[in-house]
């Protein structure tokens, strides 16, 4: 196993207010690392240098190695294998569940293509395969705006994955899920990190219990621990601005 | 996508139906309505090109008639130049000119004509170019386009010498030697228009039933998550902003010799917004709507018009606040809610026999 992200001293101000105050840590391939913290800590600020939506001031971002991303267009992100999920579910919703897969299964993604070259039928498998996984292959025909919030993330999920990514920047799936539907989601990506790397932000301390396999806990634009789940959750530091004031029942 | 595909569904099928009553409205019709029905049809043409980048997009531009009017005009020269015979065009002498202008000389050759679709679509692809590459959108841009549209008629009426100033280009006489007045030559020209409606309205049928189709309704629903998945949003954008512009060209090119003139009246605000208009009552994002939409309001406009000047506005104004609020998909939008729930319960029925026989 290597290392496929490599932040180093991140620093990200809006306005002289620094959203990111030096954040350095390390993904291996294949982890499930959580990012947790109080609201307004930084994580999705750090979602979104990683994938080219916010320029750090300084710092820098290796992928896989050694790729410089910081100066990537977000578009070209997917090509080099690094895909992203938003807070807010956000599928096309005046698209099929199928029509969704399509748009983001293939590789060819210019004009022509997109006009002449049909869905090969490797392609339209591997939709198959992932909306199975997904438990939306019912819904193929159904259009996504009228999916269940749940789904929504799924399909969300699933729009990544058809695309054979490395790593996954996956922010809050299972806020406003229940509990089953966090566990599903859960399991879902356990079976995701057999082929990739997956990084969650998520606020339910019990789902990072569950599935972390390293959580780095953030506060104020800073790391204030890393490690596993049970070594941050005895971390004074940690206990006093995070879970202590309740953040453990975010959910 | 096959022929047999296309007559499958209800858009199509409808259109079709419309343009066979196009072609035989001469037999019922005055050689003045059939005119007048030609002139709707460019509003058509148009009308499908505004759905394409706004039904489809979600790009509103307010500034469409500038394509459109330039079409028109790159049409209206080639006509002055036919109609001056070699001398120069009545207006630039009254303006005092005693040569043609350079940008006019082209316009003694009929090549020029390509100018039609040539010269919106470099505008098109320029102001494209600057504004979705630097992302630019949604009120933004709206409002950037209507400015062009205000540019460029304060500019084709403050250069009366080079483009006949406020009373635009008028006095055409005959079009590839045929007299524009005659009957003969209006059937043509009705009959050119309702080829060129079919035409456009293939292109895009084209250009919607493939992915792309489904790429431009992703980048309405979700640009970001577009931009994620992949694709760059600015290239889509700036393809299907020259593509609606070309078509804006070529409609107003239909419209000049049918109408007999072009005036920078036409590139304004106000019919740029009209054009709009006629899309959101038709129902946007379906092609068919935009066609009907811009025919049934027109029709309504001659009609009304015609007994009534002053209350149109009135009218045109109210309809579009009673479409958005209670039909927001539109006239065809209306109708797909009542036949689905003619239909549904037939083809429910259909699939539970289909069920029950494999079982
Ligand atoms: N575009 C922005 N402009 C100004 N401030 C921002 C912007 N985005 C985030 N912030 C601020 O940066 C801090 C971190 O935000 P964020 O990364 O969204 O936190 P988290 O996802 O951990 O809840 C917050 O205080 C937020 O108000
Ligand atoms: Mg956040």
């Amino acid at each position: 196993m290597g290392t496929i992200l490599e932040i180093n001293n991140l620093i990200i101000s809006f306005d002289g207010f620094r959203a990111l105050n030096g954040v350095t840590t390390k993904v291996e391939k294949g982890e499930i690392r959580f990012f947790i913290g109080p609201n307004g800590a930084g994580k999705t600020t750090l979602l979104d240098a990683i994938c080219g939506r916010i320029r750090p001031q300084q710092g820098s971002i290796i992928f896989d190695g050694d790729k410089n991303i910081m100066h990537y267009p977000e578009h070209k992100l997917v090509n080099i294998g690094i895909g992203r999920k938003f807070q807010v579910p956000s599928v096309f919703t005046s698209l099929s569940v199928y029509e969704n897969m399509e748009v983001s299964v293939v590789n060819d993604r210019s004009i022509m293509a997109s006009l002449f070259q049909p869905i090969t039928k490797a392609q339209k498998e591997k939709i198959d395969d992932i909306l199975d996984l997904v438990d939306l292959k019912d819904y193929c025909d159904k259009k996504a705006a009228d999916l269940s919030h749940g789904q929504k993330q799924w399909l969300e999920i699933a729009m990544l994955l058809v695309q054979d990514l490395q790593l996954i920047l996956l922010d809050e799936p299972v806020a406003g899920m229940g509990r089953k539907e966090t566990i599903k989601t859960g399991e879902l990506l356990k079976s995701i990190a057999h082929h990739c790397t997956v990084i969650v932000v998520e606020h339910d301390m019990e789902f990072v219990r569950d599935y972390a396999s390293k959580v780095t806990v953030m506060h104020e634009g800073r790391i204030l621990d890393e490690g596993s789940v049970s070594q941050v959750q005895n971390n004074p530091k940690v206990i006093d601005v995070y879970l202590g004031r309740g953040g453990g029942n975010c959910a | 996508m096959t022929t047999k595909n296309f007559f499958k569904t209800p858009s199509s099928q409808t259109f079709l139906i419309i343009v066979l009553l196009l072609l035989i409205a001469p037999l019922f019709l005055s050689v003045f309505r059939i005119n007048l029905l030609g002139k709707f049809i460019a509003y058509a043409i148009l009308a499908i090109g505004i759905d394409l980048i706004w039904g489809y997009t979600g790009i509103l531009s307010l500034g469409h008639g500038v394509f459109f009017g330039l079409g028109a005009y790159a049409m209206g020269m080639y006509l002055k130049m036919e109609a001056a015979h070699g001398k120069l065009p009545d207006f630039m002498s009254w303006s005092g000119l005693e040569n043609l202008p350079t940008v006019w000389a082209p316009f003694s050759n009929p090549l020029s004509l390509a100018l039609i679709v040539l010269v919106p679509a470099l505008l098109a692809f320029i102001i494209g170019y600057l504004t979705f590459r630097n992302r630019i959108r949604g009120v933004y841009f709206s409002i950037l386009s209507q400015a062009l549209s205000l540019i460029f008629v304060v500019f084709f009426i403050g250069q009366q010498a080079y483009t006949g100033g406020t009373n635009g280009l008028t006095g055409f006489r005959t079009m590839f030697g045929m007299p524009l007045a005659t009957d003969n030559t209006k059937y043509i020209l009705y009959y050119a228009a309702i080829f060129l409606l079919v035409l456009v309205y293939l292109y895009c049928h084209f250009l919607v039933k493939h992915r792309l189709g489904k790429i431009l309704v992703a980048i309405r629903d979700g640009e970001n998550r577009v931009r994620f998945s992949g694709y760059d949003p600015a290239v889509y954008k700036i393809f299907v902003y020259v593509s609606s512009a070309v078509i804006a060209g070529i409609a107003g090119a239909i419209f000049v010799p049918q109408v007999g003139i072009i005036s920078p009246a036409e590139m304004g605000i106000i019919p740029s917004i009209e054009m709009v208009i006629w899309v959101a009552i038709g129902g946007r994002g379906t092609l068919i709507g935009a066609v009907i939409g811009a025919i049934l309001v027109n029709g309504l406009k001659s009609g009304i018009s015609e007994s009534f000047p002053e209350v149109w506005s009135y009218f045109l104004g109210l309809t579009f606040v009673i479409v958005v609020i209670f039909m927001p998909e539109g006239l065809v939008g209306l109708v797909k809610k009542y036949a689905s729930k003619i239909t549904c319960p037939i083809k429910k029925r259909k699939a539970t026999e289909k069920a029950s026989s494999v079982n």
